[in-house]
């Protein structure tokens, strides 16, 4: 299922970059994405696409998930983009500059003749939308709710603060409002909420702490735009032993009334609701696919 | 008759640079080949140069290459990107020679 992949870290590689293009699955990030937009200057738009295009024909990229950020289908790259990258069926297209689900709505009619002309399944190719401006962010829920190929909201902070006009900080906290709304938008819509990339690359420290503080507010992952960036994020994002045993003890002692048929689940003398079960079975499910719980699982 | 002179690619490591002029008066493609990778496999870039030119319908050109380890992939889309860049800046685009 697409929309439950694990996606702690989507790595931005330069299209027009041919080392970093086939080294891209050996940087350990759990999607990558091959950039034709804003890593692209004009004059080599038409490199960068022959280049991706080439890349995802030949080479293989197994364990990474495959992604491409097009140009907007409003520029005049948009359209050639998704009729040179598509018919090679990468997992999904990162659509830039998302403002309301006619966007996604034009995408999705210009992939499925795409698809249908390549021989591949209809909708077999997924839509990451990206909300960067005041007008997308007052439409997140139609656009996560526009189109079945919708996997995720990826929240776009350095556009979305120029639109404001307001500035981007490292504490953040002019961004808490709208990133709350991007994952209350995708949950309600099933999809995964995915935060934006983290400029400065000398700044782990601060990288870590904005990756901590998205989680929390419920995102499922960042992007990032260094491949030094990816293990500081995964370790943001990768539940901690304490944490891991926490959600198993509550786990358990769900189980455990569950076959006494007591009705009522309780740990260390506090009921267990609903919101508890579902935030420990959640931090289990994600410690699994990190490979650090669960069966097979390896603590950190 | 079709002219126009397309460059593309970069002599940056896995990259090559690549100019293409089309020359409608040529019998056939002329291929100078530089770098470290031509003494081994100087007869599959000549056959992917020959390929790609022929996909796009040219059949007169000149074609120069400093290749810096470029895979197959690579070459053939600096080769593609420069000769449509040719084509694009020749006199009469879509007359393919």
């Amino acid at each position: 299922m697409r929309t439950h992949r694990l996606r702690r870290t989507s790595l931005y590689i330069p299209g027009n970059n041919p080392a970093m293009l086939i080294n891209a699955a050996v940087y350990g990030a759990d999607s990558v994405i091959f950039d034709l937009e804003d890593a692209i200057p004009v004059t080599e738009k038409d490199a960068a696409r022959i280049l991706v295009r080439n890349a995802l024909h030949t080479l293989s990229y197994s364990g990474a998930e495959v992604t491409v950020r097009v140009n907007a289908l409003s520029t005049p790259f948009g359209r050639e983009d998704f009729e040179e990258i598509v018919p090679l069926a990468p997992s999904l297209i990162r659509l830039p500059k998302c403002e309301t689900a006619e966007d996604i709505l034009r995408a999705d009619e210009l992939m499925g003749e795409l698809e249908q002309r390549s021989g591949l399944e209809i909708g077999s190719v997924g839509i990451i939308p990206i909300v960067e401006s005041a007008y997308g962010a007052s439409n997140l829920l139609s656009i996560a709710k526009a189109s079945p190929r919708v996997a995720a909201l990826n929240f776009g902070a350095e556009d979305y603060t120029a639109d404001l006009g307001a500035e981007r900080t490292k504490e953040g906290r002019e961004l808490d409002d709208v990133r709350s709304k991007v994952v209350a938008a995708a949950r309600i819509s099933g999809v995964q909420a995915l935060d934006s990339v983290f400029s400065d690359i000398n700044d782990a420290e601060g990288l870590f702490d904005e990756a901590l503080r998205v989680r929390r507010l419920g995102f499922d992952g960042k992007s990032v735009i260094h491949p030094r960036q990816v293990g500081v994020v995964h370790s943001a994002f990768t539940p901690s032993e304490r944490e891991i045993d926490s959600a198993e003890r509550v786990v358990r002692a769900l189980e455990e009334a569950e076959a006494s048929r007591s009705g009522v689940a309780a740990l260390n003398g506090r009921m267990i609701d609903a919101p508890v079960a579902a935030k420990a079975r959640r931090i289990l499910a994600l410690a699994c696919a990190a490979g650090v719980g669960g069966e097979g699982g390896e603590r950190r | 008759m079709s002219t126009g002179c397309g460059q593309a690619g970069t002599l940056e490591s896995c990259d090559a640079l690549v100019m293409v002029i089309l020359d409608a008066a040529a019998s056939g493609v002329s291929i100078a080949l530089d770098g470290p990778s031509v003494s081994a496999f100087e007869e599959e870039m000549r056959h992917s140069v020959e390929e790609t030119l022929s996909s796009l319908k040219i059949v007169g050109a000149s074609v120069t290459i400093s290749e810096r380890g470029a895979l197959d992939c690579t070459l053939r889309a600096r080769v593609e990107t420069a000769a449509r860049r040719a084509l694009a800046a020749g006199e009469g685009i879509g007359d393919r020679l």
